[in-house]
């Protein structure tokens, strides 16, 4: 568990406070000004970083989960969906990035909450800091492990034999895409960290919010055999505007209708629900 | 060289705050003037941490007004928070990262740059004597080591109020008293200091003034020995050799103290208060006189000890109710709730 082993030295020595130690740190000049939106977000973003510096499990979630769920999906629905594993690939490793990562989002809100509880942020929230830093920061965190997950997802899929059409630049702009989609919907998940109660409230609403979301899209098969009133609905998840626009852009071609609305979906994701995360955050 | 502050650091004026049906907050006022060690002296429950986290701008009372150094704490949060700091009742540090990456990570949330935060944090350690433990994540530290880092981080930026929640519960004595001296240091320089304290040794060791809360009021104010002396200023336990001694040195002790005396379960063991009101002895010399008194009647007395009223004592004496229901309390209310 640890990666410090416990020594036994020699006994330490026991502190005794020093008033003239103390009153030179206490008089040390002047305050300086506070930082910037931008750099206060970056270093809760930095935070976020020494966290899985010193907390490395956290990967997990966002390496050993999407490489299954790769794995999984291609061997279980190829054959029956496509003439091969191979061949279904090409369709569905798009999708299966998107899904990934967005329900990597949830531990957003799941990583506030449990910060919230410890206390951390009553501090954080006494600083005379541009309000949504602290979130931005740790959202920035996120972001980054969105990549991981995407370029780990990435990495299985070409070595099953996913070749993108649009190669690199194709990839990088799918990635970007979906990364922008997550930044937004990252904040669904503050707003919920803030309002439920415990981890595991969060985790529950996250998944009623996340499977139906990303099953009944276009991730898996093409929505023209499903049934009417289920076409209706995938139509307007905007998970499938994702996954088109990303499919598009991975396989060189362009949809510029999918992308519009995934991106419209990003803005107003990010200011609803960024306002009433700011709400809760500032009412609590 | 140090800064101070005159006038009023805190001004609360009939505070409330409700979460459902519990009334945390029944309305507070307080005053505490600037450059002072001010205490919040209550039980379990009183309405301390909600009071704190009003003040420190956390939690937005439902009726009342606050001012922390005349900046309004809804109204004017931010202001309000450039000057204040919190250590709160529980861990207000990421026990995930080392000490040494918490306290630079809040001077680089206080604007320091890299180098300068690094110095600074540096130092802190230094005076905090967490030197050593530097590099060790928070949640490996001892519970006053991380106390002290607690409230080093509080000090980075030397705040004109700093709130402390119960700093010392749950500490071994010698924690206790490096966390007084701190404290000491800090309101020496010219810093106001809001603690909240179950025990009264606490606040009477350093608190220049004392609220007492309860049931989210404030029921008493003044200074130690203000409060003290309305209680009585300390407490006599005895315990004699015979129980058919008792009676008499029940009678014997009344008539030397002037003041209650109780009878403990123990068929030995007496209680009773000493220094009450108007007396012009002091407690140890009422005490004495009391001992000499119940030797010349022949009754043997095998241990004695004279010690501060507990906050018990001032709670009792305040409202006529013990600050914690008694072990006998707590049965009936389990047998009332079957
Ligand atoms: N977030 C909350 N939700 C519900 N009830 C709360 C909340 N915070 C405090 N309370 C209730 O308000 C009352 C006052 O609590 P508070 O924490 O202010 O007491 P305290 O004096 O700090 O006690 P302690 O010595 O145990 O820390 C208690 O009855 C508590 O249960
Ligand atoms: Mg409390």
């Amino acid at each position: 568990m640890s990666n410090e082993t416990t020594t036994t030295g020699p006994a330490p020595t026991i502190y005794v406070p020093s008033m003239a130690a103390l009153s030179t740190v206490l008089a040390h000049g002047a305050r300086p000004r506070r930082p910037s939106p931008l750099s206060a977000s970056l270093t809760f973003g930095w935070r976020a970083l020494l966290k899985v510096k010193h907390v490395p499990e956290q990967l997990v979630d966002v390496t050993a989960f999407p490489i299954i769920m790769v794995l999984m999906f291609t061997y279980l629905f190829g054959g029956a969906l496509a003439d091969s594993p191979r061949d279904y690939l090409q369709f569905f490793l798009p999708g299966i990035m998107v899904t990934s990562v967005v329900m990597i989002t949830m531990y957003t809100g799941v990583g506030l909450n449990t910060d919230i509880e410890k206390g951390v942020f009553d501090r954080f929230r006494t600083l005379p800091l541009w309000r949504p830093a602290a979130l931005v920061g740790m959202i920035f965190g996120d972001v980054l492990r969105y990549v991981l997950a995407a370029v780990v997802i990435l990495g299985v899929g070409l070595a099953l034999g996913f070749r993108p059409g649009g190669g690199l630049l194709g990839v990088l702009g799918g990635i970007g895409l979906l990364v922008v989609f997550s930044f937004a919907f990252s904040w669904v998940w503050t707003f919920f960290g803030l309002v439920l109660r415990s981890e595991k409230s969060v985790m529950g609403v996250s998944m009623m919010v996340l499977f139906p979301l990303t099953f009944l899209s276009n991730v898996f098969v093409d929505p023209a055999t499903m049934p009417g009133w289920l076409q209706a609905f995938v139509k307007v998840n905007p998970i499938t505007q994702l996954v088109a626009s990303v499919r598009a852009v991975m396989s060189g071609t362009s949809d510029a209708s999918s992308t519009m609305w995934a991106l419209v979906w990003s803005a107003g994701l990010t200011v609803v629900f960024g306002i009433l995360t700011m709400y809760r955050y500032n009412r609590r | 060289m140090s800064r101070r502050n005159t006038g009023l650091a805190i001004e609360a004026e009939g505070l409330t705050r409700s979460f459902g049906a519990t009334r945390a907050l029944a309305g507070v006022d307080l005053q505490v003037p600037a450059g002072t060690v001010y205490g919040l002296l209550g039980p379990n429950g009183a309405g301390k941490t909600t009071t704190v986290r009003v003040l420190a701008t956390l939690l937005r009372p439902d009726g009342g007004r606050a001012r922390v150094f005349g900046h309004d704490v809804v109204t004017e949060a931010d202001a309000a928070r450039a000057r204040v700091s919190l250590t709160g009742q529980y861990a207000s540090i990421d026990e995930d990262l080392t000490g040494l990456e918490n306290l630079v990570l809040l001077g680089r949330l206080l604007g320091y740059r890299k180098p300068a935060s690094r110095e600074r944090a540096q130092h802190l350690l230094t005076a905090f004597g967490l030197t050593e433990a530097a590099d060790r994540q928070v949640k490996r530290y001892s519970g006053g080591m991380r106390r002290r880092i607690d409230i080093a981080a509080s000090i980075l930026n030397t705040p004109d109020l700093l709130f402390l929640d119960e700093p010392t519960t749950g500490l071994d004595p010698r924690s206790r008293s490096q966390v007084w001296e701190i404290v000491r240091a800090v309101v020496a320089h010219g810093t106001t200091v809001l603690l909240t304290t179950q025990y009264l040794e606490e606040a009477d060791q350093l608190a220049g003034r004392i609220a007492v809360v309860d049931h989210g009021k404030v029921i008493a104010e003044g200074t130690p020995g203000e409060l003290k002396s309305s209680v009585g200023s300390g407490t006599v336990h005895l315990r004699l050799r015979d129980p058919g001694q008792r009676p008499e040195a029940e009678r014997l002790l009344r008539t030397a103290l002037a003041g209650s005396v109780q009878l403990e379960p123990d068929p030995v063991a007496l209680t009773a208060r000493v220094g009450g009101h108007g007396s012009d002895l002091d407690a140890s010399k009422q005490a004495a006189r009391a001992l000499r008194d119940l030797a010349r009647a022949g009754i043997v007395v095998d241990n004695f000890a004279l010690g501060q009223p507990s906050l018990d004592e001032v709670f009792l004496a305040l409202t006529d109710h013990p600050a914690v229901p008694t072990e006998a309390e707590r049965d009936e209310q389990l047998e009332a709730a079957r």
